[in-house]
C-alpha cells in the first residue's frame, strides 16, 4: 500500500519535510514497546505507536521501519522530527486512536507483520 | 522517494552554496571611455551579452547588448560606453548564498548580476546559467564523494593485506542519556552499510547493538563501552560496563524479566525483551556479570558470504584468502 493512501486512511498529517507518497509499504505493526518492534516488525513496514520520543525513531532506524504513524494526535518534538528527517523516515500524526487505526488499515488491506496463520509463541 | 529528495537537495544547495562558488571569476570589463563600436566587438568575440564598466578599478556601471542596440538605432555607435551604461548595476555579495542571487534575478529581471566583495570591488559575474551549472556540479560532486567513500570502504579488506584483517570500532555510551542512546548503534549500522554487508545481517547487528547500547544507558552506573570488531566473515560486539552487575543471569535472560525503573518503561523500554532479542539476532551470545564489578556481553553475528556480483569477481581474483581464516 502506498504511503499516500495510508496517510489518507489515517487522516494523518505528514510531519517531516520529505516523504514520498508513492513509497510502497509492505506491512504494518502497532506497538508502544520498542523491544517488540525490534523483535517482530519487518523491514519495510509501517509502525503505529503512541510513543513519540527519539528512541521510536532510533528503533525504526535499526528495524528498518519505512514510516511511523503517531496515534492519538501525538506530535513529537522538533528534535525527533529532525532525526527522522536526517534518517529519511517519514513521520505522520493521526488524530485517531491505535485500535481505530489498526482497524482502518487492516480493513483496507495492509497486512500485519506476521504471515497469515503464523503465531507468536505463548509464554508466561 | 527520489523526486522529492532531489528537489530538497537543490533547495538545500541554493541556501548552502555561496555565490563565489558558482560565479564566473574571469570577468571581461570595459572602461567608460571604450566606444560602443569597440564594445560590439568585445561582446561578439566573447559571445557574451553584457559587461561591467570599471573606472580605475572601481565598478561604475554595466553595459549590455540592449544598450548597444539602442545606440545603434540612434546612430550613436561611436559614443563612449560611459554615456550609455546603466549607472547603478545590481550587485550581490560573494559570500552570500545563491538564494540571494535567485531573489535578485526575480526582483530586477536582469540578465546578469555583478558580484562584489566586502570592499565593493568587482570579483565576478553571475548569470542564470552559472547558477544552474554550479548547482549541477555541486550535486554530482556530492554524489561522487559519497560513491568514492562507499567504494573505498567496500574494498578495505581487499586493499589491506594481512593474515587476519579486522576493523575495530569503539563507542562510549553515557549513562542515563536516554535521548543520546542509539547513536553508537546508528554509526555502526552506517559503517556496515558502507562496508557492503548484507542488509539482513546489518539489521541483526544493528538490533543487537541497539539493545546492548540501551542496556548500558538504562542500567550501567557509569555507562559503558562498546567495542565492535568487524571481519569479512563476522562481527563481534563487546559491551562492557563497570557495574552494578546482574545478580541472576538466568533470570535476566528470561523474556519479560526486567529490573528497569518505571521512567524507562514509560519510554517504551525495559520490558525484559532486550536480551532475548539479542539472542535471537546473534549467532552466539555470552553474558557474564559480577555484582559490584560489572557486566560483559559478547555477541557474534556471522556475515553471510553470498556477495554481490561485483564483489564475487574480486573474490575470485583473491582466491587464496578465502580459505585462510575459516
Amino acid at each position: 500500500m502506498k504511503l499516500g493512501k495510508i496517510i489518507d486512511i489515517v487522516e494523518g498529517k505528514l510531519l517531516t519535510r520529505h516523504g514520498d507518497l508513492d513509497q510502497e509499504i509492505a506491512s504494518c505493526g502497532a506497538s508502544d514497546l520498542m523491544s517488540d518492534v525490534l523483535a517482530y516488525v519487518k523491514s519495510g513496514s509501517l509502525l503505529l505507536t503512541g510513543l513519540a520520543n527519539l528512541q521510536v525513531v532510533r528503533t525504526a532506524e535499526m528495524a528498518e521501519v519505512s514510516a511511523i504513524v503517531f496515534v492519538r494526535g501525538k506530535i513529537p518534538s522538533e528534535e525527533v522530527i529532525a532525526l527522522a528527517e536526517e534518517l529519511k523516515i517519514p513521520l505522520v500524526a493521526s488524530p485517531h486512536g491505535m485500535y481505530e487505526l489498526c482497524g482502518r488499515l487492516y480493513g483496507a488491506g495492509l497486512p500485519p507483520v506476521m504471515n497469515r496463520g503464523e503465531r507468536f509463541a505463548m509464554r508466561s | 522517494m527520489s523526486e522529492v529528495l532531489k528537489f530538497t537537495k537543490v533547495q538545500e544547495l541554493i541556501y548552502e552554496l555561496p555565490i563565489e562558488r558558482v560565479m564566473r571569476k574571469a570577468v571581461i570589463t570595459v572602461s567608460p571611455e571604450t566606444s560602443m563600436m569597440e564594445l560590439k566587438e568585445i561582446l561578439r568575440i566573447n559571445r557574451i551579452s553584457g559587461v561591467p564598466v570599471l573606472e580605475k578599478g572601481h565598478l561604475v556601471g554595466v553595459i549590455s547588448i540592449e544598450d548597444l542596440i539602442k545606440a545603434l538605432e540612434k546612430g550613436e555607435i561611436e559614443a563612449p560606453v560611459g554615456e550609455k551604461m546603466t549607472r547603478r548595476p545590481i550587485t550581490v555579495r560573494d559570500k552570500d548564498s545563491v538564494v540571494e542571487a535567485v531573489k535578485k534575478f526575480a526582483q530586477y529581471r536582469v540578465g546578469r548580476l555583478l558580484v562584489v566583495n566586502g570592499q565593493g570591488d568587482l570579483v565576478g559575474i553571475l548569470t542564470g546559467g552559472d547558477i544552474t551549472r554550479g548547482l549541477l556540479e555541486a550535486i554530482s560532486l556530492d554524489y561522487h564523494v559519497e560513491e568514492i567513500s562507499r567504494y573505498r570502504a567496500r574494498h578495505i579488506f581487499e586493499d589491506i593485506v594481512s593474515d587476519k584483517t579486522s576493523l575495530i570500532l569503539r563507542y562510549r555510551v553515557k549513562p542515563k542519556d536516554f535521548s543520546g542512546g542509539g547513536r553508537a548503534s546508528s554509526k555502526l549500522k552506517r559503517a556496515l552499510d558502507r562496508l557492503g554487508a548484507h542488509p539482513e545481517d546489518i539489521r541483526r547487528v544493528a538490533i543487537s547493538a541497539y539493545e546492548a547500547e540501551m542496556n548500558l544507558v538504562i542500567h550501567a552506573d557509569e555507562g559503558g563501552e562498546m567495542e565492535v570488531e568487524i571481519e569479512p566473515e563476522r562481527v563481534r560486539l563487546l559491551a562492557i560496563d563497570q557495574g552494578p552487575g546482574i545478580p541472576d543471569i538466568e533470570k535476566a535472560m528470561r523474556p519479560g524479566f526486567s529490573t528497569a525503573p518505571n521512567w524507562i518503561r514509560e519510554l517504551g523500554f525495559g520490558a525484559g525483551m532486550g536480551l532475548s532479542n539479542i539472542k535471537r539476532c546473534s549467532d552466539s551470545m555470552v553474558l557474564e556479570s559480577k555484582l559490584g564489578e560489572g557486566t560483559r556481553l559478547e555477541i557474534v553475528v556471522n556475515l553471510r558470504q553470498e556477495l554481490s556480483e561485483e564483489s564475487v569477481e574480486t573474490e575470485k581474483s583473491h582466491e587464496p584468502s578465502s580459505g585462510e581464516r575459516s
